[in-house]
């Protein structure tokens, strides 16, 4: 008998596995929900599979009539494009200050303090001094992500860039490299596939903020319909959204795993990534 | 008129001495190769003439000059590891030296010049024999090609002086052998003035001009930091071959027993 460290489950298994988790869940919530429902059919606690998905559907292909818009859709459209233009900024942002601070002492000594103080700020606090300086639209929630997300990824960045080993810089030196090569060609490519990967993480905090600027002040958005709805006790609604979220969710993590993975083979061997 | 002079050279980490009372003349063509217990300080010595460790005490001239305090193209390096850029596959590893010198603002050349750069890299490639990993990342290599590789690298530059750490420690015999009959040749024809750290004293003798030995002169058990290494013989090699009765000669000079452990 292997040690339970050695033992991996077979590619068939590892699906059945993970799935079983799934099914669980489902099947726990299939009995109190019909349990709910026998003793009151117009319980909206915990509406049925199919109540949900008519909702669902409803929302997903019905025009609303005050607008002429597809609910889901527009909600949807709202809020990736607030989420990606947000974690790009940051991104950008990101990987220009942890290449610059990691590369350059000088740098570093002047605003490594000033990026950790700013990253224990709590976004939510600033919440309200943002909605007063960029005004309720689109650039508050914008900036609420990318006041969320920047500093995690320039910390982790220059943490990046500071343990690529020494003798990397010295061996760019020694083949005439300047400072500005040293920076582009030897740094930024290692710091690239890094950044995909501290993105990947720091996407549910994007969403969080995302969700919650949503929550307080928006015309349209996956968080914004959710928390309209909260007030009819919507949960057919609210569900459906839950999970179309973390499956969207779910998309971008993996777009951004199999990017790198693809795109960078050299990172994830370095890092010892299993598959 | 001495390549590198060292007088009463000296290098401390706080109160720890690793190196201590070093002075030599090094005239251009010198093939040195160092040897000496693990942890002696013959890294250390090599980052001093590469010069990302700086000198505590004493002096260390190149040219009569002092040795500059940061990497430069004249003195190219192989480390023990890390030595090749995880991100560049093996010809990515090998142009990127010509690269950064033919562009000064992009580090990387189109065209003619790309070209140029891939000639010139691929026959350094084929002169340690990695011709069929062209590809290849770092990653995907063993250690010992990793390391022709980083020579491949370091060569490209045609440095004047070339500091190699256990280079071939990781290699076997036979390209050992080959590795050996390529760095003689280079080092013929390039003019070079070589340093190299190795464990192996038949390589030593084999391949260098010059045989430094580090060790301590004086040992304080109560403080075994308060003493550094320094250059306890500098043998002449003359013959291309060990003699035989080498280890029976060292030992008659005295030669200390933390050597003798390591090495003999
Ligand atoms: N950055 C550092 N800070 C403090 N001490 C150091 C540092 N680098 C090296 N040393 C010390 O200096 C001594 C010499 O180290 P060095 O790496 O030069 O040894 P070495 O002769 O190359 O050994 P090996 O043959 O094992 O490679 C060691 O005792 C080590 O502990
Ligand atoms: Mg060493």
């Amino acid at each position: 008998m292997k040690r339970l460290i050695n033992l991996t489950p077979s590619r068939g298994g590892r699906w059945l596995l993970g799935l079983l988790p799934f099914l669980v869940v489902a099947m726990v919530y299939l009995s109190l929900s019909n349990a709910r429902l026998a003793e009151n059919p117009n319980d909206r606690l915990l509406p049925a599979p199919a109540t949900m998905a008519n909702t669902f559907y409803t929302m997903a292909s019905e025009e609303n009539q005050r607008t002429g818009q597809i609910v889901l859709w527009a909600d949807t459209f709202a809020s990736l494009e607030r989420l990606l233009i947000g974690v790009a900024i940051s991104a950008l942002i990101g990987l220009s200050v942890g290449l610059i601070n990691g590369g350059l002492p000088l740098i570093r000594a002047k605003f490594s303090p000033l990026v950790t103080v700013i990253s224990l700020i709590p976004p939510m606090a600033i919440l309200p001094i943002l909605f007063i300086a960029f005004g309720t639209g689109e650039a508050a929630k914008i900036a609420l992500i990318v006041i969320g997300v920047t500093p995690f990824l320039i910390r982790d960045l220059q943490g990046h860039a500071l343990r690529l080993p020494d003798e990397q810089l010295i061996k760019a030196q020694t083949l005439g490299g300047n400072s500005w090569q040293v920076l582009t060609r030897v740094l930024l490519p290692q710091l690239t596939p890094r950044l995909l990967n501290a993105t990947r993480l720091a996407l549910g905090t994007a969403w969080l903020f995302l969700i919650a600027a949503e929550a307080i002040a928006a015309q349209e958005g996956l968080g914004y319909r959710i928390f309209l709805v909260r007030r009819y006790l919507s949960m057919d609604v609210i569900l459906p959204y839950v999970a179309w979220i973390t499956l969207l969710a779910f998309l971008l993590d993996q777009l951004l795993a199999r990017t790198s993975r693809i795109a960078f083979p050299w990172y994830h061997a370095e890092e010892g990534d299993k598959p | 008129m001495s390549l590198l002079e060292a007088k009463r050279l000296e290098k401390h980490y706080g109160d720890h001495v690793v190196l201590e009372r070093l002075d030599f003349r090094v005239e251009a063509g010198d093939f040195v190769t160092l040897v000496g217990a693990s942890g002696c300080g013959k890294t250390t010595f090599l980052k001093m003439l590469l010069g990302t460790e700086r000198i505590s005490r004493g002096s260390l001239t190149l040219d009569q000059r002092p040795i500059p305090e940061e990497p430069g193209p004249d003195r190219g390096v192989v480390f023990q590891k890390y030595s090749v850029f995880p991100h560049l596959t093996v010809l990515g590893n090998v142009m990127i030296a010509e690269e950064l010198s033919q562009s000064r603002w992009l580090g990387k050349s189109f065209g003619t010049a790309r070209r140029q750069a891939r000639d010139k890299a691929m026959a350094r490639i084929e002169e340690v024999g990695l011709a069929n990993a062209l590809g290849k990342y770092p990653h995907e290599l063993s250690g010992g090609m990793q390391q022709r590789l980083a020579i491949a690298q370091a060569l490209m530059m045609r440095p004047r002086i070339l500091l190699l750490d256990e280079p071939f420690g990781a290699l076997d015999p036979g390209i050992r052998q080959d590795m050996h009959e390529l760095i003689l040749t280079l080092w013929k024809e390039q003019q070079l003035t070589i340093f190299m750290i190795t464990h192996d004293l038949k390589e030593a003798f084999a391949l260098g001009t010059r045989l430094w030995v580090f060790d301590k002169l004086r040992h304080d058990p109560q403080a075994p930091e308060a003493f550094g290494a320094t250059i306890t013989y500098d043998l002449p090699i003359g013959e291309r071959q060990p003699p035989a009765d080498l280890s029976a000669r060292l030992s008659e000079r005295g030669l200390k027993t933390l050597t003798q452990e390591t090495l003999l």
